[in-house]
């Protein structure tokens, strides 16, 4: 197996007497889209600065391409980052602005006019060098800001919420375009996000994070099919947990089980249950169904069928044993 | 009504204020000696006496020079406190922002009091005695408020992520000084300097009290030829000077804080 581009091992940071990072250990591919997601507070962001060299980790180490980086400076680093609010210089053009990192590094001015312009007509801003930042829109910016990274061909690209500030329509283009980037550069992206759906449609893997921790990591598929912790199952995505009492009667088992919204069908047979809200969204319904066993579950349903349950309706649930999945407790490691 | 009434009293404010400086540059060039009113000569010859006058001329100079001093010094020691006060966390940090900013408030006659002594009884015996350097000591002490509270305000608002971003991009602290930080804290310096400038150039209580023999500012030589009938036209060519010099540096620093402030942050 060859070098890992970024290697974290025990990593931790503590501030003051709250521990935002505690105990990672982490082995990012050469060339991987890899997402942290996780809310905010469970310490993705902290990891993010500690690769970048902005934070001093309490304990642990920090290794790029095999090296040893824990204590260098972060101009010594070879990584680049989006920021979240972008950070563009506002008193530099835009081309002075993503040409900054070669001038720094004293590559001839030649070469770096040029180079920054192909950067910029690889995010499709040709043309805009001449402008400032505060005359550009959020989603231009957004694309300044990553032309500034990627001219300076780093190993890693580290992406702090990058798609925060956007809107959603801006956004989804946006998830898009910045996985058809990574693709052509083929650099090793570090996507920091507190948006499942973003975490999902990009990656090819994702760390799901909770209080300083990785709860699980995994391909987007697994972490959403076979969630590892309650956590996991209920951060990405809408899970429906069957427990106790409610899980012994209705799956007839011991232990904490899953069953995502869309694997459940309203049916004639199944386990009964009353209708507490319908919340009717376009493409789909997504029903609240009181379980008589004493469990609320989420029903998603496309609106293929005419005619919706209502309200106080009585219905029964059904799905298939493969979507029940059995998840351990919480911070099991 | 109220407007009416509001306005009237801000009139009759603003009158107060500018109507005696109008006075001044008017009788700067009024041909009666005594300043008779209304004037009924005009003239320049009290504008070509105070060219000519020497006393008004090295009194000038003596400004300028005491003005850039204490400039320079409050430039430097006014950044370095506003960089250690916004970016470090240390025990007394709120303290030393007070000090600071109090001797913009403490009356000028107790600084001059305490200067004064505090040269005498402590650093004229290690051979320097009162002079031009003592005056600008004496002025950086407030001086360096203006620089201070100019270069906080700016890094305030511009917060670190400018610089985080440019040693992400490989710059070294000192190319991160150079292209970055200093650029974007050059209008308040230069805000800053402005009026600090202003401030010491029309300073007078404690200029009376730090200057060493022979030294008089502008102001202090106003102050005495004021009495005198003789100098009284060349008194007021010179305090009409007086106003021009210090009202530009005041309203550069306006334009300049005023719209790059705005545009500070993406």
């Amino acid at each position: 197996m060859s070098v890992p581009a970024i290697a974290l091992a025990g990593l931790r940071k503590s501030f003051g007497p709250v521990e935002a990072v505690a105990g990672i250990d982490l082995e990012i591919a050469d060339g991987e889209f890899f997402s942290m997601l996780g809310p905010s507070g469970s310490g993705k962001t902290t990891v993010l600065r500690m690769i970048a060299g902005f934070e001093r980790p309490t304990a642990g180490t920090v290794a790029l391409s095999g090296r040893d980086v824990t204590e260098l400076a972060p101009y010594e680093r070879d990584v680049n980052t989006v920021f979240q609010d972008y950070a563009l210089f506002p008193h530099l053009s835009v081309l002075e602005n993503v040409e900054y990192g070669l001038k720094v590094r004293k590559v001839p001015r030649k070469e770096r006019r040029a180079r920054a312009e192909e950067a910029l007509e690889s995010v499709r801003l040709p043309g805009f060098g001449g402008r400032k930042p505060s005359a550009m829109s959020g989603g231009q910016r957004q694309r300044v800001a990553l032309a500034r990274a990627l001219v300076n061909r780093p190993k890693v690209l580290l992406l702090d919420e990058p798609l925060g500030a956007l809107d959603l329509k801006l956004r989804e283009q946006m998830q898009v375009e910045l996985k058809q980037i990574q693709r052509d550069v083929g650099i090793t992206f570090v996507f920091v996000t507190h948006d499942q759906d973003e975490a999902l449609t990009m990656s090819d893997r994702v760390a799901v994070f909770d209080a300083g921790r990785i709860a699980q990591v995994g391909t987007p598929e697994e972490v959403y099919e076979h969630p590892a912790t309650p956590f996991v199952a209920g951060f990405v995505g809408t899970s429906n947990l069957l427990s106790g009492s409610a899980a012994h009667q209705i799956l007839g088992r011991e232990g904490t089980f899953s069953v995502r919204p869309e694997k459940i069908a309203l049916a004639e047979e199944g386990a009964p249950g009353t209708v507490a809200e319908v919340i009717y969204a376009g493409p789909v319904t997504r029903y609240l169904v009181d379980l008589d066993a004493g469990a609320r579950m989420v029903v998603m349903e496309q609106n293929r069928r005419t005619g919706k349950s209502h309200r106080g309706e009585r219905v029964r649930l059904t799905w298939q044993a493969e979507h029940v999945i059995e998840i351990g407790a919480n911070h099991a490691s | 009504m109220t407007r009416w009434v509001l306005r009237s009293v801000m009139a009759l404010g603003l009158f107060f204020i500018y109507a005696p400086l109008l006075l001044v540059l008017v009788n700067s060039f009024n041909g009666d000696r005594t300043f008779g009113w209304p004037p009924h000569d005009f003239t320049t010859q009290w504008w070509s006496a105070a060219w000519h006058n020497g006393g008004a001329r090295d009194a000038l100079w003596t400004s300028v020079k005491a003005g850039l001093g204490a400039t320079a010094i409050a430039l430097v020691l006014g950044t370095m406190v506003a960089f250690a006060v916004q970016r470090f966390q240390f025990f007394g940090r709120d303290t030393v922002s007070l000090l600071i900013v109090l001797p913009i408030a403490l009356p000028g006659i107790v600084t001059g009091i305490a200067l004064d002594s505090a040269w005498r009884s402590v650093i004229a015996p290690l051979g320097l005695g009162k002079g031009l350097f003592s005056v600008i000591v004496g002025h950086a002490t407030f001086c360096v408020v203006t620089v201070y509270n100019n270069v906080l305000a700016r890094l305030r608002r511009s917060g670190v992520s400018f610089e985080e971003a440019s040693a992400d991009l490989g710059a070294s602290p000192a190319q991160t000084f150079r292209y970055i930080t200093f650029p974007m804290i050059r209008s308040a310096l230069l805000a800053g300097g402005l009026l600090a400038f202003a401030l010491s150039f029309d300073e007078i209580i404690v200029t009376t009290f730090t200057a060493g023999p022979g030294i008089q500012t502008l102001p202090i030589w106003i102050f005495n030829n004021l009495f005198r009938p003789n100098q009284a036209p060349v008194v007021n060519v010179v305090a009409a000077v007086l106003i021009v010099l210090s009202v530009l540096p005041v309203w550069l620093a306006q334009r300049v804080a005023g719209p790059e402030a705005g545009a500070s942050r993406t």
